[in-house]
């Protein structure tokens, strides 16, 4: 990290584990909207990381955008900070300007005519709240007004609203976008495994500090040898996640057409991880990470959800696969060190 | 929040791109009759005459000094060559490990004369080494060393017996890790190195152990009152144990800690180019995820050494996760196609898994055992 970089880090972290308190998660998942850690976020310009400055946004790169969306997932914030993230670099990409208010990013059956937008989209992250909705359309980037969005609430097991929102001829401006035709869910499967990367490392942390903590048979589990060789297992899921996922924020950096490999690479290896780390960190809780009253299931409910949205490991692993052996055996070792 | 290890992005820099491609042609031509079971060994393959083709074309000792016959290369070039070798399959095993870490523990801990005497025949690839570390009650216990160095008029007088010793029978040199003082309440203290001549020392017996596969890398040494000149001490007397730990990490860093199964995947792939198929598709997929990213570690890790750094947590991280993947790999051939492994005939396919199923097992023991490794990554994560 350079210097910038690491200012962001302690500022998004620093905020982040001050507001996103016990308290806060679960009056979110009561379903009470966080309205006032939004505008803060807003405030310090997280949501617009990506934007650019002439837009009102950071100027930043997939590096820093990376920094902001581990630490959505490692104090597992229950508002759609990494949404909206991706949400203003895909306005910012087709050059619309960016409204004010909750955004965030829908995948569906849409048609666009006359600067109208219909059709259905499943599982919407927090789409009863946002007021505008990013979707693409063919080669096109749409923006639309929800105002008039009929709205079936759902939610997912970390209980984050995943909404279907149904659109008839809803006002929207749309921009040609020079991106990838599936540019919304390879995206954000990227944004999802650098949230997954947070949160890993947060697991990884907390069963840590809780092994070091209990105590049985007169010393801390820790220091038995089958929770230290879990414990170890559960930390180095957790890194090769974090560099999978900068290495894919790299190539988008670098470019951004070209970064379905590295994308898929990561999002692959957050959900291996992900299956392996909450196994582990549930066994080191006890039954006391199985109540709710205890925090660790936020973080693991939401890798639980996380890893197949925007794609499971399997659909990417799929599509990864499909595209190495059509390459052909031979060119494995080439592709993988010419990237 | 505290954090345990570090992996930052390293990405080798441009100018390494012409020698990847000078060393890609020359082991396309090189490897071009060696068949695919014979490339799956790759470090644990021997054949002097391609080391001195290495070395002659500057491949071995890249980033030692000049004076020692080295060439002053980066960290970087090193690495490149170092994949090149081992996703080719190409018969390293020869100079492997006096290139990686011996030579660079007598740069280290050497005399100079030391140093001058056999430096520059390691960078030509003439000169070779084994590792005297494990004995027969002395394996994950490092400090339970037990043969012992006695001072004698002008060296020591040696007897004990060293195990598993990969290469001792091909080898010019063993760097041995002998006991020169034994103090009960601190086992650690009293162990030193030293440079033993294996083809010159008198008292020294070399018995090759076949593997559960037929082959015969590894050995049991004995020694029995074998005279190593004092100028044949390497660092400090009773010094043996902070400088096996540094070399260590040398031995655990590098790419052929998750490189050892990369022949099976390529074939594998092969396998499927013919039979199409999703959960194919699938599982490569997944193997490439863990392929990559492995790398990106490993490169990491490289990416410290050349800023001087100490990997050496990192470092276990990697060949843990490393080893995984390797291990995986004939499983999961085994799984998704159900082609029977075959020993001396058959397919490139079922030689290759012949040979890797059987083999497999060793990763995970060789370099330190996956619950050292494990140990170790549970010290730096503050649990012990």
């Amino acid at each position: 990290m350079n210097e910038l970089q690491t200012i962001l880090a302690d500022s998004v972290n620093g905020l982040l584990a001050e507001r996103v308190t016990k308290n806060l998660i679960q009056s979110a998942e009561d379903g009470v909207w966080p309205e006032a850690l939004w505008s803060e976020l807003e405030a310090n310009g997280l949501t617009r990381v990506l934007a650019p400055e002439a837009q009102g946004g950071a100027g930043g790169t997939w590096a820093d955008a990376a920094i902001v969306l581990k630490a959505a997932g490692r104090h597992v914030a229950p508002l759609p900070l990494a949404e909206a993230v991706l949400a203003h670099w895909l306005l910012a990409e087709a050059g619309i300007a960016a409204p004010d208010g909750v955004l965030t990013v829908m995948e569906g059956d849409f048609t666009l005519s006359a600067g109208r937008l219909s059709g259905t989209a499943r599982r919407v992250p927090w789409g009863r709240q946002a007021a505008h909705g990013v979707a693409l359309v063919g080669g096109n980037l749409v923006l639309a007004s929800l105002d008039g969005a009929s709205v079936a609430p759902d939610i997912n097991v970390a209980r984050e609203p995943r909404d279907t929102l149904t659109l008839k001829a809803v006002a929207a401006q749309s921009a040609p976008v020079a991106l990838p035709e599936n540019a919304l869910r390879l995206y954000g499967a990227l944004v999802r495994a650098c949230q997954m990367a947070g949160a890993l490392d947060y697991l990884a942390a907390q069963t840590v500090a809780y092994a070091n903590e209990r105590t049985q048979f007169g010393k801390p589990i820790g220091k038995f040898q089958a929770i230290q060789q879990q414990l170890a297992v559960l930390a180095t899921q957790a890194a090769a996640t974090g560099i999978a996922a900068d290495h894919a924020c790299a190539q988008a950096a670098r470019r951004k057409n070209d970064a379905a490999f590295e994308i898929a690479v990561a999002k692959i290896r957050a959900d291996d991880a992900s299956s392996i780390a909450t196994s582990i960190a549930h066994q080191v809780h006890g039954a006391i990470g199985f109540t709710y009253e205890h925090g660790l299931h936020f973080a693991t409910r939401r890798l639980w959800s996380w890893r197949a949205e925007f794609g499971a490991g399997a659909e990417w692993a799929e599509s990864l696969g499909r595209e190495t052996i059509a390459r052909g055996a031979d060119a494995l070792w080439p592709y993988v060190t010419a990237r | 929040m505290m954090q345990a290890f570090r992996f930052d992005l390293c990405e080798l820099p441009d100018e390494t791109r012409g020698l990847r491609a000078d060393v890609r042609a020359f082991l396309a031509e090189e490897l071009a009759k060696v068949p695919a079971v014979t490339r799956a060994q790759t470090w644990s393959g021997s054949d002097p005459e391609f080391s001195r083709k290495m070395g002659a074309k500057g491949w071995i000792a890249m980033t030692w000094p000049k004076k020692y016959g080295g060439h002053e290369k980066s960290a970087f070039d090193r690495y490149v060559v170092l994949e090149e070798l081992l996703a080719a399959g190409a018969p390293v095993g020869a100079h492997w490990i006096g290139d990686r870490q011996s030579g660079p523990l007598l740069m280290r801990f050497g005399t100079e004369e030391q140093r001058q005497k056999i430096l520059p025949r390691v960078a030509k690839g003439e000169c070779y080494f084994c590792i005297g570390m494990s004995e027969p009650d002395s394996g994950s216990d490092l400090a339970a060393t037990r043969t012992r160095a006695d001072k004698v008029d002008g060296g020591y007088k040696v007897n004990g017996t060293k195990l598993w010793t990969s290469g001792a029978h091909t080898a010019h040199y063993m760097i041995g890790l002998f006991r020169t003082h034994l103090d009960p309440q601190n086992k650690h203290a009293g162990l030193t190195q030293f440079l033993v001549d294996l083809k010159t020392t008198g008292g020294i017996t070399i018995r090759p152990i076949r593997d559960l596969a037929g082959k015969a890398h590894f050995n049991e040494v004995v020694f029995q009152d074998a005279f190593v000149p004092d100028d044949m001490l390497v660092g400090t007397e009773g010094g043996g144990w902070n400088q096996v730990t540094a070399e260590l990490a040398f031995e655990r860093s590098g790419p052929e800690r998750y490189l050892s199964s990369f022949i099976l995947m390529v074939e594998m792939i092969r396998e499927l180019e013919k039979r199409g198929g999703a959960e194919g598709a699938r599982e490569i997929g997944r193997l490439v995820a863990h392929l990559v990213t492995l790398r990106q570690m490993s490169l990491s890790v490289a990416g410290m050494l050349d800023k001087g750094e100490n990997p050496a947590l990192e470092a276990s991280v990697v060949k843990d996760l490393g080893a995984i993947f390797e291990q995986d790999m004939p499983v999961r051939a085994h799984e998704l196609l159900g082609i029977e492994p075959t020993v001396g005939a058959g397919s490139d396919y079922e030689q290759v898994l012949g040979y890797l199923t059987q083999t497999t097992p060793s990763f995970s023991l060789r370099g330190g055992t996956r619950e050292i490794l494990r140990g170790i990554i549970a010290r730096g994560l503050g649990l012990r």
